[in-house]
């Protein structure tokens, strides 16, 4: 299965899945991939930076959730139209009240020290590592009040108010389970089983050599007869991006993860007969670009000065130019990809400079003699050059318009302090997870609550807008999932009308990986899900 | 004897003064930088809620004024205790001394690599001063010092792991192997080879150039020809009597490229994935881990300092005539 990365803009979200999988059926390696999988082998995963700690249940970081998931397992996993399938739940209800959620658990699941996987593992997990030490589980958990264990084998979550979100939130990635009876009664931070986890995973931890690799071997007590099929996963540190590429082209690596080899050389690499790239499997970690305005600047508190800027810029150009069309262009501030909220029904800005000059004319902005109207500054995220590139595409717009950029350049925590505490900004760039659910992961850029001094991707341009509040607010406790798209339809309207951010590219990341490596991405969190399914051809 | 135990009891004394020094710069110049480890830290796990981060911040001391962290640093390095990387959850002397050797190995082979080969290389284009290999080498060292070290290091990626596949990519060793130890150090050595040469190649050029210079002057001296008029074979005068007395100012070369070296291995520890202590001092600038690498530049301004001295006594071993002063 190979993504075209030549296909024409436009349609490249899951619709095309079809497409190209009867395509590539046609073709040798189509064969290949319904071929029976096959026992053995070791796959070198290339690992960006050094995890500080094994255990995502509590730490988000990238580098620690892509190994974590192969041994600490959620209780669901999601198809890529985010439909939930069984892992340790095999069963599921919300009552029509949405204030109990009950979970049918596994039955004969062993943790890695043999012990069993019960209920109780679960509560734990929820109320003592989820709703308290979580990132962004505090919010998702928040209204949980308690979790019943009436047998070893049933979970019910408890709320003081629906939380329909709770559902999309349960991936190995996002809300790990891990086992109560070795954190019990311990500092759960401070755990050495956060650097050698016990999971109920398909992999088992096996050695970590700092600063080299992590490497994790079969679980021969897995829960799914006969899976995992690979032997071993190595996690080894490449930290420099060209050479990620040459490993895979190499041979020496066989996966690499979110587009993180260089993106100019991706189309290259997909050409070679050893090597695959596909864009699936990142629907549950959907990444926008988008440009971020300070309310409290003068000129950018003008709704006309946003609208003009947004006339200016072809979100086209940077999808295509700067990130190579793995991506689509923006046309809202949800992904196209969260396809059970997405909407593309909602006001569009006609890229045209001559619009956006007379906007800016009418709306009393004169040029001075250098022909400029005012002066701005845009910070780009420091994280890759995609949006350093994009900021330059931006000024050249601007610059079209009378409004004259100066980038300022950063490194990544100078960018989060400039941004997020000190406010020192006009204009950025900026890349967003926007996780399974609007809840989770995008009504923090726009609750006017959340102008929070500090806080990280947070609602820093100061937006205040009581119909947005209204509508997010309504979008956390809405159970009807018909209701919850059309408020969150509402909500995707609204912003785009007022223009609080300005969506660029709604990014699809890719995975290169060896062409032997099979069927390692089936779920919406791809290659952070277990990789219990994926297995290596015989050469 | 006297003299030489003076004088390096009156180095120490200086290098002790010269830490305190280095460590308040260092700390000054860090901090200095906007954003601590927290904002980074709350940006990869996507943390949002004040409180939490005010934790996080009371919790890695960062809280504290900065002459109240300084002072607290400077007690704990006289008691050898260079602090805990929150970041990687480990003691900073057990993370430095983890990548110690591999650093260490790399730097050796790197200055091996471009002395032996520059003095090879230098020697041999003054014997045959202004000709065509004399040319050859000139041109070759100096197109050598001008490419960057990313730009080689990406370039023998290129040739020598991917369209020769003769040597791998990245890393020290061949992971998920059990190897008895000649295999392994074999493992570790195909490992070794490119970041080494890497690491190497601009100084290869400053030794070259240098020891061309050295041993043009000396070839000219009266001592040579008194050598040649005795009638010794070429060979032997170039090499005991030339190279011999070529080899002062390339060793003083050698001790102040062991600092620079330093620099070098950020950038080729990153290329290859090397675990040594560039790479580790490259991430933890990124995550604004100062603990660690304030540990890191500490350790490395010692290591400098140490082969100053090293380099000064050995000097003073191959030329009486400089005396310690």
């Amino acid at each position: 299965m190979r993504s075209r990365i030549a296909r024409p803009m436009g349609r490249r979200t899951f619709n095309a899945l079809a497409g190209s999988t009867v395509l590539a059926g046609a073709g040798a390696r189509g064969a290949l991939a319904q071929a029976k999988p096959v026992k053995g082998g070791t796959i070198t995963v290339a690992q960006l930076v050094e995890a500080s700690i094994l255990s995502s249940a509590f730490d988000t970081a990238t580098q620690v959730q892509v190994i974590s998931s192969k041994m600490i397992e959620g209780l669901i996993s999601y198809e890529h139209d985010f439909k939930p399938i069984p892992r340790l739940a095999t069963a599921w209800t919300v009552s029509p009240d949405g204030l109990r959620i009950s979970f049918t658990l596994r039955q004969g699941v062993q943790w890695h020290d043999g012990k069993p996987f019960t209920s109780k593992d679960v509560a734990f997990s929820v109320l003592e590592v989820w709703k308290k030490l979580h990132g962004r589980g505090r919010l998702t958990y928040a209204n949980v009040t308690a979790v019943e264990t009436p047998d070893p084998h049933t979970a019910i979550l408890v709320l003081s108010k629906p939380s329909p979100y709770i559902m999309n939130a349960l991936a190995a990635m996002e809300s790990g389970v891990l086992p109560a009876h070795i954190y019990e009664g311990t500092d759960i931070r401070a755990n050495p089983a956060n650097l050698a986890p016990v999971g109920t995973g398909p992999f088992k931890f096996k050695s970590w050599a700092r600063g080299q690799n992590v490497v994790l071997e079969r679980n021969p007590n897995y829960w799914d007869p006969g899976k995992p099929y690979l032997d071993q996963i190595i996690f080894q540190l490449i930290p420099d991006a060209g050479a990620r590429g040459a490993a895979i082209e190499a041979g020496r690596a066989d996966l690499s993860y979110q587009s993180s080899v260089p993106l100019s050389d991706a189309k290259r690499l997909d050409a070679l007969p050893n090597v695959e790239v596909t864009d699936k499997g990142y629907a549950y970690q959907s990444t926008q670009m988008m440009m971020e305005f300070n309310f409290d600047n003068r000129y950018l508190k003008d709704l006309k000065v946003r609208q003009a800027i947004a006339h200016a810029i072809d979100p086209a150009f940077p999808t295509s130019v700067v990130w190579f069309d793995y991506g689509l262009p923006a046309t809202g501030p949800i992904h196209q990809n969260l396809v059970k909220f997405y909407t593309a029904d909602v006001p569009k800005y006609e890229p045209n400079v001559a619009t956006a000059n007379k906007m800016l004319d009418q709306a009393g902005y004169k040029r001075g003699a250098d022909g400029v109207r005012f002066r701005l500054n845009i910070d780009p995220l420091a994280f890759g050059d995609t949006y350093l590139r994009t900021a330059e595409y931006i000024k050249q717009q601007l610059g079209d318009i009378g409004i004259a950029l100066a980038i300022r350049n950063q490194d990544f925590a100078a960018y989060v302090r400039r941004v997020y505490t000190d406010y020192d900004f006009d204009l950025t760039v900026v890349g967003v997870t926007q996780s399974a659910d609007p809840t989770i992961g995008i009504q923090r850029f726009y609750l006017s609550t959340n102008y929070v001094k500090g806080a990280p991707f947070s609602n820093a341009g100061h937006y205040n807008n009581p119909e947005v509040d209204r509508l997010l607010i309504a979008g956390q406790s809405e159970m009807d999932p018909a209701k919850r798209k059309a408020i969150f339809a509402d909500f995707q309207r609204v912003a785009m009308g007022d223009l609080p951010v300005l969506p660029l590219t709604s990014i699809n990341q890719i995975t290169v990986t060896n062409a032997r490596l099979k069927d390692h991405t089936l779920t919406a969190d791809g290659v952070f899900d277990s990789l219990a399914s994926a297995w290596l051809s015989p050469k | 004897l006297p003299a030489a135990a003076s004088f390096i009891l009156r180095r120490l004394v200086q290098m002790v003064f010269t830490t305190v020094v280095v460590i308040a710069v260092n700390f000054v110049l860090l901090h200095a930088a906007p954003g601590d480890m927290v904002d980074v830290l709350a940006m990869e796990s996507q943390v949002s809620d004040p409180a939490e981060l005010a934790r996080m911040r009371r919790e890695y001391g960062l809280d504290q004024s900065l002459p109240v962290q300084l002072l607290a640093y400077y007690s704990h390095v006289l008691r050898l205790d260079l602090g805990y990387s929150a970041r990687l959850r480990a003691p900073v002397t057990t993370l430095i001394l983890e990548r110690l050797p591999a650093t260490l190995l790399l730097m050796a082979s790197a200055v091996i690599v471009s002395f032996v080969v520059g003095a090879l290389l230098g020697a041999a284009a003054a014997r045959r001063h202004n000709s065509a290999t004399d040319m050859a080498i000139c041109l070759s060292a100096m197109l050598l010092y001008s490419t960057p070290s990313f730009l080689a290091g990406l370039l023998m990626i290129l040739v020598f792991a991917v369209w020769l596949r003769w040597l791998p990519v990245t890393g020290f060793s061949t992971p998920g192997l059990d190897l008895d130890l000649v295999p392994y150090l074999l493992d570790v050595a195909t490992h070794l080879a490119m970041p080494a040469v890497t690491l190497g190649l601009i100084f290869l050029a400053v030794y070259t150039r240098l020891m061309r210079a050295t041993m043009l002057e000396i070839l000219g001296l009266d001592y040579i020809r008194t050598a040649r008029a005795k009638g010794i074979g070429a060979r032997r005068v170039l090499f005991r009597h030339a190279v011999r007395n070529a080899m002062p100012p390339m060793v003083v070369m050698c001790g102040l490229q062991v600092s620079s070296l330093f620099g070098g291995t950020v950038v080729v520890e990153t290329i290859y994935g090397w675990p040594g202590m560039g790479l580790l001092a490259y991430n933890a600038v990124f995550q604004r881990d100062f603990t660690l690498l304030l540990g890191l530049l500490l350790v490395s301004s010692i290591i400098v300092m140490v082969v100053g001295l090293v380099v000064d006594l050995l000097l003073m071993r191959l030329d009486p005539r400089v005396l310690p002063g």
